[in-house]
């Protein structure tokens, strides 16, 4: 089996992966941030008193790397305002209060057969389609690389290996022709004839879901790669070198390689955006841990994290963290009155017992952090130097490459904040200050 | 309701210092008894008092002369006093392993920072000490109550006496260091460590083949050599300390090669017939420099990529 140097295998916890995914009901105000995406915040058309109908475009982008908004409910625009996001910083957010009707606004289906590879770049564009495995980049850059950048690989990530998260899991098995006429799609803008699914071994039903013959296509090849199961499996970079055995150079983007990597999630989009005209206002997340009805629930962007805890039946027991995304990445969040946005996977919640909070003790150099890290780093050197603001010698010990997964951090028995400290100095780094 | 903001990742391994320190003092604890078993009641009592010692020391200092915290709870300094007093022969008066312990743990560890900052292995100073302050104690070894000379001390003075079987030396019937005879026991406790992964092959494998091999230049039988003497106890619980060893893989295998070499050069070119403890300690002032060639490659990097094309 292919693999990647290094990682972690932290308790799968995906007690979800089971679970059926539920619909729930309509948020009675939607908060759609302005910046979902990577890239320059998307500029309101909409104004406060508006009418507007469930997908239609109420935020347009500003520049190549930004996204649309559309409405994910039908009602009433009550305010523009600065609102809470689940990073944790305030941005301008679009709010509309739900008259609870999801009227829709009509839309088009596209027959790809007629359409040209920058047409349905197009339609990607203007669906708003973002990376929805937590990146949220926006999808149609991904989809234009420059000319000289010959792409001859599509790998679809179904990794999923953070703990606790099931919702890709639960849509490669309940969408899996969305997923894979997605796949094909992004294969035709980019004129590909490899295109790869990566599944982590311990999702066999989807594996053979996925390998089922009704999907093969004639003029393309369409493999399932099964990974082993380990942390970060899912990184691009790392997902790239299982893959294809390509190694994406330090600073350089995975087109550099000839490849793109897409999320599962965002290829149902993409078939949704061109076969059914739907934009992107809705997506699959997982609500795991300590809730009392855990399970994968389709929700509307802008439902807040409230009337979803609601929905699983509230919390239970003595709740530490709620987190929005994975354990191992994931943000902490302070209060439940945060909107879903684009790239969010899951809402993990965790009590003392499961996130417990150790004192660090001296590194007892082990060597545990630089055995998984998966970028061949030293996480404890670069740590204590960033302790002891040794800043200068950190050059050598190219911080920049962490992608802050959190392997070290995980693995050391002297529980130091080694990735918390890389970061540290990569905020340091790009701030110019040292 | 209140919720508890902090950095990823949420979720930390059960792994502690603490663990790791317990496991390799259960993995070293079969070998005690036997050498109890094959020394004499006064060996137990060198190993508590050794133990004991420790972590008296340990605690004296962090509380009243450094004034740091309390760390005698992490068990390194009780797994230091178990490893010191493994390697004393089994008549050593009690008094003197306090000599050692206190080198060991104060001088060693302590001086140098604690626990993660001793460039030495503190159990190797303090058996060093004692073998420079009491050279005659540290050469009289016993078995059944009777006076012997180790098989390594036969072989080196040219003694009339036979030498033992390969059966005797790995079971632990000779005369030597009260937990570095059982060869069978030290290694199904470092079965035991390379099953739970406090271990790595990288340091202890190449040590024992360095010195299987260049026993095999010096005209010397290789399996005779790799079971006696400490080999077997330093190559895969000395050498393979965390704080004292290099931190990446390739550098362990370096370490592993020089402390074989100078086992072996001082076997049969030095005046002791027994080098693991010093060729452990010489590679250990190594350590820096070895780290300093030997970092991993980067992913990605240019260099790597260049490799590659």
């Amino acid at each position: 089996m292919n693999n990647f140097i290094g990682g972690v295998h932290p308790p799968e916890s995906k007690f979800t992966s089971q679970i059926l995914t539920e619909e729930i009901p309509l948020p009675k105000k939607a908060v759609v941030p302005l910046s979902q995406h990577t890239g320059s915040p998307s500029k309101p058309i909409v104004s406060v008193g508006d009418e507007v109908k469930t997908g239609q475009l109420i935020a347009e982008a500003t520049g190549f790397i930004s996204a649309n908004l559309h409405s994910p409910v039908s009602g009433k625009v009550s305010g523009i305002s600065s609102r809470l996001h689940p990073c944790g910083y305030n941005f301008d957010s679009i709010i509309i209060e739900s008259d609870d009707k999801d009227e829709t606004v009509e839309f088009i289906p596209h027959n790809p057969e007629k359409l040209f590879p920058n047409e349905i770049v197009e339609i990607i564009k203007n669906a708003g389609i973002v990376g929805l495995g937590g990146a949220a980049f926006p999808t149609h850059v991904k989809l234009s690389p420059p000319k000289e950048k010959k792409i001859d690989s599509v790998i679809l990530n179904g990794c999923e290996c953070e703990p606790y998260l099931t919702c890709d899991h639960r849509v490669m098995i309940e969408e899996t022709e969305k997923v894979v006429g997605g796949l094909k799609l992004i294969m035709k803008v980019l004129d590909v004839k490899n295109g790869f699914i990566a599944i982590e071994d311990n999702k066999e039903d989807a594996i053979e879901k996925m390998e089922d013959g009704r999907w093969k296509m004639e003029d393309v090849q369409v493999k399932v790669v099964k990974l082993k199961t380990k942390y970060p499996q899912g990184a691009e970079k790392q997902l790239i070198k299982a893959v294809l055995k390509r190694e994406v150079p330090s600073g350089k983007l995975p087109m550099d390689v000839g490849c793109v990597v897409q999320n599962v999630q965002t290829a149902k989009a993409i078939y949704e955006a061109v076969y059914e005209g739907k934009p992107l206002y809705e997506r699959v997340i997982t609500v795991a841990g300590s809730v009392k009805r855990p399970g994968n629930l389709k929700v509307r962007i802008g439902t807040s994290l409230s009337e979803i805890v609601d929905y699983c039946g509230g919390f239970e027991g003595d709740v530490k963290k709620v987190i929005a995304g994975g354990p191992m990445m994931g943000i902490t969040q302070f209060t439940l009155d945060v909107p879903v946005v684009k790239g969010f996977s899951g809402l993990v919640i965790l009590t003392e017992k499961e996130s417990k909070f150790y004192e660090p003790s001296n590194c007892i150099r082990c060597g545990k952090c630089i055995d998984v890290c998966p970028m061949g780093l030293v996480p404890t050197v670069i740590s204590r130097m960033v302790e002891k603001e040794r800043y200068k010698e950190l050059k050598n010990y190219n911080p920049l490459d962490c992608m802050e997964c959190g392997c070290c951090a995980y693995e050391c028995p002297a529980k130091i904040h080694l990735v918390q400290n890389i970061k540290l100095a990569k905020t340091l780094i790009q701030q110019k200050k040292i | 309701m209140k919720f508890t903001i902090s950095p990823a990742p949420h979720i930390k391994s059960q792994q502690t210092v603490k663990k790791i320190m317990l496991s390799v003092f259960l993995a070293l604890i079969p070998s005690g008894i036997w050498g109890v078993y094959k020394f004499g009641v006064h060996s137990g009592y060198v190993i508590l008092i050794s133990v004991l010692s420790c972590v008296f020391f340990e605690f004296i200092s962090q509380k009243y002369i450094f004034r740091t915290k309390i760390k005698i709870t992490d068990g390194s300094a009780a797994l230091t006093g178990l490893l010191l007093a493994y390697c004393l022969p089994p008549d050593i008066a009690l008094w003197q392993v306090c000599i050692g312990s206190f080198f060991a743990i104060f001088i060693a560890k302590e001086c140098f920072g604690g626990i993660g900052f001793n460039i030495f292995n503190p159990a190797l100073i303090g058996r060093a000490v004692l073998l420079s302050s009491f050279p005659t104690v540290m050469t009289k070894w016993q078995i059944d109550g009777i006076t012997s000379a180790t098989p390594l001390g036969i072989l080196k003075e040219k003694l009339v006496q036979q030498l033992p079987s390969y059966m005797d030396l790995f079971v632990g019937n000779i005369p030597g260091s009260i937990g570095e005879v059982s060869k069978i026991l030290l290694l199904l406790g470092a079965i035991f460590l390379f099953y739970r992964r406090i271990i790595s092959w990288n340091v202890p494998l190449t040590f024992v083949f360095t010195v299987a091999v260049l026993s095999v230049l010096f005209k010397q039988d290789p399996v005779f050599q790799v079971l006696s003497g400490g080999v077997v106890l330093g190559a895969f619980f000395m050498a393979t300390d965390y704080v004292t060893g290099p931190l990446f893989s390739k550098g362990k295998i370096i370490f592993g090669f020089g402390c074989g070499v100078l086992t072996v050069l001082i076997r049969n070119l030095g005046a002791y017939p027994e080098g693991v403890c010093y060729s452990i300690l010489i590679m250990n002032i190594l350590v820096p420099l070895i780290d300093r060639y030997t970092k991993p490659r980067v992913f990605g990097s240019i260099k790597s990529i260049k490799n590659a094309k």
